[in-house]
């Protein structure tokens, strides 16, 4: 049990940094709003994993999934909310580069 | 047998994130983006985790794919000629990206040895809706205004600018 348990903590607490790393390196490179959403995206999916992972070892996963639901309710307004942002950034510069937002007035 | 499974649910979300990032077109790299979302769902459920598992189905895979295609087709898409431009200019950004990746994964493969947790932990209980309604009120608190906060947002996001009488 304990064998596998730390297999577990290996394999993922390998994989979630690699996820983060994707979401950062996506945001920092990219001139696409919708992409630089789509990295939030991705560093979200990280932290959930990274949360359940924790809830899992420490035997408290009904925790761990208050968490992850929480998140998922700020993750869909997020998205929602920002994709509204990114439409009027459309709408105004016909374009969806970062550097409108800089043109932004307020 | 089952470090195996956790093995290739692992590295099947890995190359799905990164799917999701060097995908040329959006359309594909939304789809890429719900395919992680999808291997987040079965990690999930192989951790005793069904209720959030279903929540990020059907809100993270679903909903927020549906949110992702909405506004791509509210936006222009590019030209043939455009997208032979971009492709080019893409790949200059993000070739870098898998090699270190992989190199990540090799170090991190390396240097993060198999560990234990021997010490005892508190348990809140196993019922995901009592810990949920009993133990952490100030979210539900919290997820309602956040709900709220979002619903105005977009209010005024879409306002008509004729009606609210002056020019934002």
């Amino acid at each position: 049990m304990i064998d596998n348990l730390s297999m577990l903590l290996k394999v993922y607490l390998t994989a979630i940094p690699l996820i983060v790393l994707i979401g950062v390196y996506c945001i920092v490179v990219t001139h696409n709003l919708i992409r630089v959403l789509i990295g939030v995206e991705i560093l979200t999916k990280a932290v959930t994993l990274l949360l359940i992972i924790a809830g899992y070892v420490t035997n408290n996963t009904a925790f761990a999934q208050s968490l992850i639901i929480t998140l998922i309710v700020v993750e869909a307004v997020v998205v929602a909310t920002a994709a509204g942002v990114i439409l009027n950034v459309f709408k105004n510069n016909n374009s969806l580069h970062v550097r409108n937002i800089k043109h932004l007035r307020g | 047998m089952t470090s195996v499974i956790d093995i290739i649910l692992a590295v099947l979300t890995t190359l799905a994130a990164l799917w999701a990032v060097m995908k040329g077109t959006l359309l594909r790299a939304a789809i890429a983006l719900a395919a992680t979302s999808v291997m987040v769902t079965i990690i999930l459920f192989r951790l005793n985790a069904p209720l959030a598992a279903v929540f990020e189905l059907s809100v993270c895979a679903g909903l927020i794919t549906v949110i992702f295609m909405s506004t791509l087709s509210l936006t222009k898409p590019r030209t043939y000629e455009e997208n032979m431009q971009h492709t080019k200019k893409r790949f200059s950004r993000y070739w870098l990206l898998p090699p270190i990746v992989g190199i990540a994964a090799i170090a991190l493969a390396i240097f993060i040895k198999p560990f234990s947790l021997y010490f005892p932990f508190a348990t809140s209980g196993t019922d995901v809706r009592s810990t949920l309604w009993n133990l952490r009120q100030a979210d539900i608190i919290g997820q309602i205004l956040i709900l709220l906060v979002g619903v105005f947002g977009i209010i005024v996001l879409f306002k008509d600018k004729k009606k609210s009488g002056k020019e934002i």
